[in-house]
């Protein structure tokens, strides 16, 4: 290759951008150094250490959303493309690692286990996810999305001496890889098909996205090409739990220690929002293909979502499949946002909400849990009220944030998807998550139920239910962060202030 | 707002939810309690100050009181904007009177857990006030739905029987029907072009511009059916008498007299004056639901109950009949008598609700077949339940008969024929009122009550539950006697509105 082209790819690499992912490597990497120079004594600093590396990266990153302080464009010769959204979608994750760590203090104290190895994959898969969102090449995606699941097949069979937790790394395994393949040869066709020098505005660099969507604008039906987008979407319905790809989340929601679960539910989903956003718009000369099928899916992940939430008694399993009806929602803003400019800003805050008020749940679901982290059912919090009135005030606000209702930060969420969708003219999809909106309220109302409402329960019955196990106590940083993501959730909920300015501005 | 001076609707909606944050942050029980007294009384206090000023107001819009506010969602056509009309005044000065008499109810009724209780109430009544100040139609629903959480809360806490079963039939229904009419809300903002919520610029938008027919058809179907499940519309009521017969006192009595009343001012303020096609297309079915369904099927229904609060809830349904019946209409005079009969019958349910309470106390049951004889020991409080059945069969002299008779002549314009199953409807809420009355004041004990009775004879009313019932009773008789103190301002909005949408 001519030296001059190669000087001038790297030239574009600018390292400087990726600076908080770099760090957040770093301190993946002293992580594991200072656990083997450290006395076992010091051991149980090193979380500390973790959550301070992150804390430490998130104020550069907000600063860098300002005005004059923007990165915007192209780095690393087309690889990695840097805009307002993804510098927004670096802090979720960073945030999202906060609150992963500070569950993990709760969780991993109850089990026999090695600590620090959970910290350093989190972290790790932090940076992927960040790279993920800014990634604007197949190969960039591809790589950046194997970081995050190989992370993932770890940290779901985390505690391993439970066998529900190996199952469910084994299922998520499995199902995980095939999802790959099927992504992978989704890119692989649309790498011939772009690259095919007999088609009209073929391109040397079918991987990138740009070029990728230039050739679909010239070649809008192309079948080779259809096919690789049909297996692409799919690739990432996996990621994101949508129908008909949402057959392993109750399972591994279940088996996943409560940290990990968290982290999947909010970090895997949202990762897989913003690349199914970046997505829509490469193939936005194909949305007579990928808008239809979208709908379907949309409209079959809300129902079945909800549906099937109903029946439910774990709790892990529960919100494991609200999370599936979540993704319907979501994807109905992406689907609003093809037409709809103001839908993007509504899918981001949608993810917001969703994340405030799932580790708000998933924080008391820590301190309700007990040695058998699998075992989680609705039944283990009646009193909760009673014993423990902040933690249940804390989960009523998350799960009602999760139900929608307002004034919570989740109903705005809800009603700025409702908006788009309204506007991008969806109007069945609408009626569709309107009524799964009410079934919802079942299920998420009879966890609050038992939570407050005092039941008198015969006691014949009382052996046949599982006793509860006792309640951790919440150490100072739980406390703060538990009343912090009720606070945003509330505050979310009837003051905007700024965000709301981004969101308008589309 | 750049002047200083305090604007009262926003001090009315903030003064209780700033107390009830402070109750939630820990303030300790003596305090709370005594907070309580003012967070339910400063926004009566102000109720009653804006309703003796409204007429000396500038007025801007149509609306006095005029205010907005950012949240930061400017962008979307979203802010706080407060404000009364003719329409509005009425029900706003009802939430800060019935706010009152149940959160003085309340605080002496000694309930377990009172601290949650009244921090709940306070919510409620913030939310209360602010539904009927806001002009942003995304506030206006935004604060119905602040103020419903607290009742399945506390339906779901301090309910009597079926409390369970009753707070998740309650949030089921009642969401269904904040959902359609969030949908039709939407619809309108979308629809209309105006990026805004604020009905102000709603209306202007809309009067120089009118939906299309269907789209009209459409958007009032989703609102009257939206609004129709919240406020019992035959066949959604049931949610109704099964929630109200649950629901701790001071929940019904805000719930069924203030909160209700929602759906039929967003039918009034919101749904008539921009969607007048819409009306037209409906008003048959409306009409025929209204006076079919609520006020003969479920009056005959009420007639067969044996418990009292079951009579109580499901004549509410019944009363909510004649709000339809009065809507269909579409006119002025029947718009208003709608507006009278919902501030009436906000007063005269919640009274009804608070002495079901009293009689519960002393008899320990709401079995009608296991009472009676109690006006012999108790005269005060056979006299105020009295009162307030006349006040519900419509009786002149009590605020009721105005709403009722105003909406009557309306209705006789629209269809001569539900006039008189209207007027029928009369007939049947005075055979199961009186014979309520008669049942738990009158003639000798009967069954358990009798032995209960002779060996703890009941009190008579106290203070503590006079008072508020003092306030409700007064308030029937001032407008029942001098209703041109609410008219006069309603007719002037509602002239100036409908005749410009027609």
């Amino acid at each position: 290759m001519d030296p001059t082209a190669l000087q001038a790819i790297a030239a574009n690499n600018d390292w400087v951008t990726i600076f908080p992912e770099l760090l957040l490597g770093c301190v993946a990497l002293v992580l594991l150094a200072l656990e083997i120079v450290l006395p076992v004594k010091y051991h149980s600093y090193l979380p500390g250490v973790a959550l301070f590396g992150v804390l430490a990266i998130i104020p550069s990153q907000i600063i860098s959303l300002r005005p004059g302080f923007l990165l915007e464009g192209d780095t690393f010769n087309g690889l990695l493309h840097q805009s307002h959204d993804s510098q927004v979608m670096r802090v979720f994750f960073l945030v999202t690692a906060v609150l992963v760590c500070l569950l993990g203090t709760v969780s991993l104290a109850k089990q026999r286990m090695p600590h620090t190895e959970f910290y350093h994959i989190v972290l790790v898969v932090t940076a992927a996810l960040m790279l993920l969102a800014q990634s604007n090449h197949f190969v960039m995606l591809f790589v950046a999305l194997e970081t995050v699941t190989i992370g993932f097949y770890i940290l779901v069979s985390y505690f391993r001496t439970s066998p529900l937790s190996l199952e469910a790394g084994l299922k998520y395994l499995i199902l995980g890889a095939l999802s790959s393949s099927i992504l992978l040869f989704g890119i692989v066709l649309l790498y011939g098909a772009a690259g095919n020098l007999m088609r009209p505005g073929h391109t040397g660099s079918p991987m990138n996205f740009d070029e990728l969507a230039g050739f679909l604008a010239a070649n809008p039906h192309n079948f080779l090409a259809g096919v690789g987008i049909v297996l692409v979407l799919s690739g990432v319905a996996f990621k994101i739990g949508a129908f008909p790809f949402q057959i392993w989340v109750p399972d591994v929601y279940q088996g996943a220690p409560t940290p990990v679960t968290a982290f999947l539910a909010v970090g895997s989903k949202a990762a897989g929002f913003v690349i199914l956003l970046t997505l829509v718009r490469t193939f936005s000369a194909y949305a007579w293909l990928t808008l239809p099928i979208l709908t379907l899916m949309a409209a079959a992940t809300l129902l079945f979502g909800n549906l099937a939430a109903l029946t439910q008694h774990n709790v892990k399993r529960l919100i494991g499949l609200s999370g599936v009806s979540h993704a319907g929602f979501l994807l109905l803003g992406v689907i609003a946002a093809a037409t709809v400019p103001m839908a993007f800003g509504a899918v981001y805050f949608y993810l917001f909400a969703y994340l405030i008020a799932s580790f708000a749940v998933f924080g008391v679901m820590a301190h309700v849990a007990g040695p058998n982290d699998a075992d989680q059912e609705i039944s283990h919090y009646a009193g909760l009220a009673r014993e423990r009135p902040f933690l249940a005030l804390v989960l009523a606000i998350g799960l009602g944030s999760l139900a929608g209702i307002p004034p919570l930060a989740g109903f705005m969420g809800k009603l700025f998807v409702f908006i788009g969708v309204f506007e991008s003219g969806h109007y069945g999809l609408l009626a569709v998550a309107v009524v799964s909106m009410v079934i919802s309220i079942y299920y998420y109302f009879s966890w609050i139920r038992a939570a407050f409402f005092e039941t008198w329960t015969p006691p014949a019955n009382a052996e046949a239910v599982s006793p509860r196990p006792a309640l951790t106590p919440v150490t100072v940083p739980l406390f703060v962060m538990l009343g912090l993501l009720a606070a945003c959730t509330i505050l979310l909920g009837f003051y905007q202030g700024p965000l709301g300015d981004w969101l308008a501005a589309r | 707002m750049s002047n200083l001076t305090l604007d009262p609707l926003l001090l009315a909606i903030a003064a209780p939810l700033a107390l009830a944050l402070a109750i939630a942050l820990g303030l300790p029980k003596r305090w709370s309690v005594r907070l309580a007294y003012a967070g339910f009384g400063l926004p009566a206090l102000l109720a009653l100050y804006v309703w003796w000023s409204y007429g000396a107001q500038v007025q801007a819009h149509g609306y006095a009181f005029l205010s907005s506010y950012s949240t930061g969602l400017d962008g979307l056509g979203i802010h706080l904007a407060l404000g009364l009309n003719g329409i509005s005044l009425p029900l706003f000065v009802l939430a800060g009177l019935v706010g009152l008499a149940a959160g003085l109810y309340a605080i002496q009724s000694g309930a377990e857990r009172l601290k949650l209780y009244l921090m709940l109430l306070l919510v409620m009544q913030g939310g209360l006030m602010g539904v009927f100040a806001s002009v942003d139609v995304f506030f206006f629903y935004f604060f119905h739905e602040l103020a419903l959480i607290p009742t399945f809360i506390m339906v779901g806490i301090w309910g009597g029987r079926d409390r369970s079963y009753a707070a998740m039939k309650l949030t089921i229904y009642l969401t269904l029907g904040a959902m359609l009419s969030l949908v039709g809300l939407i619809a309108l903002y979308v629809k209309s072009g105006a990026n805004s919520f604020d009905l102000i610029a709603l209306r202007e938008v809309i009067a120089a511009r009118p939906l299309a027919e269907t789209v009209q058809h459409n958007i009032f179907g989703l609102l009257m059916f939206g609004f129709g499940i919240l406020v019992s519309l035959w066949p959604f009521h049931t949610w109704a008498p099964l929630g109200y017969g649950a629901a701790p006192s001071s929940a019904a009595m805000l719930h069924a007299g203030v909160l209700k009343k929602f759906g039929l001012y967003g039918l009034i303020q919101i749904a008539l004056p921009l969607l007048p096609a819409g009306v037209a297309h409906w008003a048959q079915v409306l009409a025929l639901l209204a006076a079919v369904g609520n006020v003969l099927v479920v009056g005959l229904i009420t007639m067969a109950q044996r418990d009292l609060k079951q009579v109580i809830g499901y004549s509410s349904v019944m009363h909510m009949g004649y709000a339809f019946l009065g809507v269909a209409c579409f006119s002025v005079l029947g718009a208003g008598g709608v507006v009278l009969l919902m501030v009436a019958h906000g007063l005269s349910v919640a009274l009804l609700f608070l002495l079901a309470t009293s009689i519960h106390h002393r008899t320990h049951t709401f079995d009608l077949t296991q009472m009676g004889g109690l006006a012999q020991r108790t005269p005060v409080l056979a006299a105020f339940f009295v009162a307030g059945t006349f006040a519900s069969i419509g009786l002149p002299g009590f605020a009721n008969f105005w709403g009722e008779l105003t909406i009557f002549v309306a209705l006789w314009k629209f269809s001569h024929v539900l006039t008189v199953v209207a007027v029928s409807g009369v007939i049947i809420s005075a055979v199961y009122g009186l014979r309520a009355a008669v049942r738990v004041f009158f003639g000798p004990p009967t069954g358990a009550f009798a032995i209960v009775a002779a060996a703890h004879p009941p009190s008579d009313l106290s203070w503590n539950e006079k008072f508020p019932a003092l306030i409700l009773l007064a308030a029937l008789l001032f407008i029942g006697f001098w209703p041109q103190s609410l008219s006069a301002p309603l007719n002037a909005t509602l002239t100036a509105v409908y005749t410009a949408a027609n």
